[in-house]
Parts: C-alpha cells; structure tokens; sequence
C-alpha cells in the first residue's frame, strides 16, 4: 500500500509529466490563457488517462509482451514490436467511447468536456504515459495509480500556468516576446521550480 | 494548380517555422536536445516520417470517408514511427535507449498530424511530401541550433568529442550547468522566437491588452 502511495506522490510531483517530461506541451501552451479551459482540459485529461493506462497495462501483460501468448499455446511469440499502433488505437477508442458515453448519460459534462476530448487523443502526455507504464513494467495495480497520478500530476501544471498567464496579460513585455515567447520563458521558470522536488527519494 | 516547389520546401524553415509559429511538436524539441547525437537521430526520425506520411495520406486522401480520417491517419502514421523505431534499435541501439519512449511519441506529434491534416489531405502528393520534408527541415533547424547551443555550452563538446577544454581536465572552461538540464530548452526557443520576431517583425503577436498612457494629473505646487 505504502508503495503505491509513494508512487502517486512521484507521479504528480517529482515525475510530473509536463515539467519535467515536456510531455502535452503543445495543448499545455495553446489551452492555458483562462483558468477555467485550463482546468476543463485537465480533468478530461485524468480521467482518460486512468483509464488507458491500466487497459493498455492489460493488454501489454496478456497480449503482446515477449512470451505473453502462452496461455494460448504460442510460447515463442513476441509481438512487441506492434505496441505502438495497439496503445494510440486503444487511445483514440477510449476517447470515442467516453464521448459518446458522456453524450448519452452526463450531457452537462460532456458540454463543458466536448471540445477538449477529441484533442486529447493526440496529446502526448496519454501515449507518453502508456509507454513509461511499458518501459518501467508496472503491474496493474501500480499502473491504476500511476494513471491517475500522472493525469492529476499534468492537471495540476496547466491549471498552476493559466494562473500565471492570466496575470501576465497586464504586464509590459517586448514586442518580440508577446504571447508564445513569454509563455515558453514562464514554463521554463515552472520547470525550474519543479525541479526543487526531483532531490526527493521516495 | 501550379505549384512552387521550392517555395513549399523552403518556406517552414524560416518564415512559417513549425515550433516557433505554428506552435507544432514543441515537446520532443525539449526533451532530446541535451546531446548532438540524440537530436540528429530525432530529427532524421521525424523528417522521413513527415515527408513519407504526408505523401501516403496525400495518395489516399480522396478515399478517406471524413467521419473517420483521424484513426485512418493515425494508422498510417503508427506504422510509419513503428517502422523508424526498429530501424533506430537495430543500428543505433545506446541512442535508441536514450531516446527512450521519444521515438515511439513521434507518432502524436503535433507537426506530423498537423500537416496531414492542414496540407496533404487537400494537395496532390509530390507537394505533400515537399511539404513534409520542409516541415520536417524546420523542425531540423531550430533542434540543431538548440542541441549544438546546450551541448557546446553545457557540456563543452559537439558529438561527445571536447571542443572547449573543461577546467577539470586542466583547461579554461567551466561548464554551465544549467544548459543540461530539461528547463534551459524553454529558455532557449523563448530566446529564439525574441530573435526572429525582431528580425520579422510580421511574426509578432497582438498584445491582448495594451498599457494606455494616461495625462499626467496636473498638480498644483
């Protein structure tokens, strides 16, 4: 138990997907002007990613690793290679499932979540989290918790950035720096002050 | 439709550069950079898989039913970055590993999905895979300048071979520690788009708010 604890505290803050990963960092620059988009776009990021994550864990475990196949009688097969096409097909079905599904029975959720979630299929903090689960070959349990981590973890950063931009609009900054450069230089001091948890052994 | 092919393969890299205009396949530009080695693997890696995908979606654009071009594309591009990916492990296996799952993240970056979706669905595709290639150049151009800029200064060679000699090993360099780590990136383009955008001025965002200089008040002495 303790163990899984740890490894949500690592997910959100010293392994944070964003700032230290770089990962999403083209939907974290465009999506953060307001913090209530921001914050939209965060939750439907966690919940898709603690949903993918533990079904590409499942998949990875029983379908496609080196010898996963045994149970069917294929010992010596080893479908590795076909990793990347199962997990961004998982992804982009997962997506669809949890629109339609959120268009039939939450509609509220699904008009403030509906424009975000196609996005998120090609945001690269979902595939990028999926192959971390594969390469540091978590089981299920601790994939359940690093999905949500990560997902809470990437939430966390782009709501913290449409806070400083919010701000940062008043502000007087040199023509050749107004919006992206500035916005690229701020992730950057974040990133720094991020890097304050990365000492921490847990 | 006459199309100009330099111009479509000369125009990314600078005027319409797809990291720092487009804001297109800014996360891979962060993380590799830290060595040269690294950062011409990445760059070989996305400009083919830019070039080649575009030409294949331009091919098959007028058979792709629009309710479900995101998967059709996205199949395409999988298999294109499954194909880079055991190419890299088969003959560059250390910078496969330190590339980690970078090369496998080719496939949701921005700039590979942005421009099939942008260009190679609507044009022919000898276009389409100048386009790629451009794009592809682009990307190439501002990753070499920061990976040779953090690499130089950070570590104090090019390549792994030493070019300024480190003052541990008896010479007058002191490395910057900074330029290694993953922050100094964001510092780097920041610093880049400055550049640019005061040489192009045409670049440069319309401020959302802008500081209204009041009269002064006079005041009575």
């Amino acid at each position: 138990m303790i163990d899984l604890i740890n490894l949500f505290i690592k997910a959100v803050f010293v392994e944070n997907l964003a700032l230290t990963f770089f990962l999403g960092m083209c939907t974290f620059l465009a999506v953060s002007k307001q913090i209530g988009t921001a914050l939209g776009l965060g939750i439907a990021v966690v919940v898709v990613q603690s949903l993918t994550i533990p079904i590409n864990n499942l998949i990875y475990q029983f379908l496609i690793r080196d010898g996963a196949l045994a149970w069917t009688g294929l010992s010596g097969m080893n479908l590795s290679f076909l990793g990347l096409i199962t997990y961004i097909s998982v992804i982009a079905a997962v997506v669809q499932v949890l629109e339609m599904f959120l268009d039939r029975h939450v509609p509220s959720l699904y008009n403030s979540l509906g424009i975000f979630l196609p996005l998120i299929t090609v945001n690269c903090a979902i595939l990028g989290g999926c192959l971390f689960m594969v390469e540091r070959d978590y089981t299920f349990s601790e994939s359940v918790t690093y999905g949500v981590g990560s997902g809470v973890g990437w939430a966390l950063a782009i709501v913290a950035m449409a806070g400083v931009r919010e701000k940062l609009k008043y502000s007087d900054i040199p023509d050749g720096l107004q919006g992206l450069g500035v916005a690229f230089i701020t992730a950057g001091l974040m990133a720094l002050g991020f890097m304050a948890f990365s000492g921490i052994q847990l | 439709m006459a199309y100009q092919h330099r111009k479509i393969l000369f125009d990314p890299i600078l005027d319409n550069n797809p990291i720092i205009l487009q804001v297109l396949g800014i996360c891979s530009a962060l993380a590799v950079t830290s060595k040269l080695s690294t950062t011409i693997t990445m760059c070989i890696a996305l400009t083919v898989v830019t070039a080649l995908s575009n030409a294949a979606i331009s091919v098959v654009r007028n058979h792709i039913p629009s309710s479900i071009r995101i998967i059709v594309q996205m199949t395409i591009i999988s298999s294109l970055v499954i194909v880079a990916d055991q190419f890299i492990k088969a003959y560059a296996f250390t910078i496969s590993k330190e590339l980690s799952v970078f090369v496998g993240l080719i496939i949701t970056n921005c700039i590979v999905m942005g421009r099939a979706e942008a260009y190679a669905m609507k044009h022919p595709p000898l276009p389409s895979l100048l386009d790629g290639l451009g794009n592809g150049l682009g990307y190439s151009a501002l990753l070499l300048v920061i990976g040779t800029i953090r690499e130089l200064l950070g570590s104090g060679s090019l390549f792994g071979y030493p070019i300024l000699l480190l003052e541990r090993d008896g010479g007058w360099y002191v490395p910057n520690g900074l330029l290694l780590l993953p922050p100094s990136a964001f510092f780097l383009i920041g610093m880049i788009i400055w550049v640019v955008r005061s040489w192009k001025p045409a670049q440069v965002e319309e401020p959302e708010y802008r500081i209204h200089h009041a009269p002064r008040p006079e005041v009575a002495s």
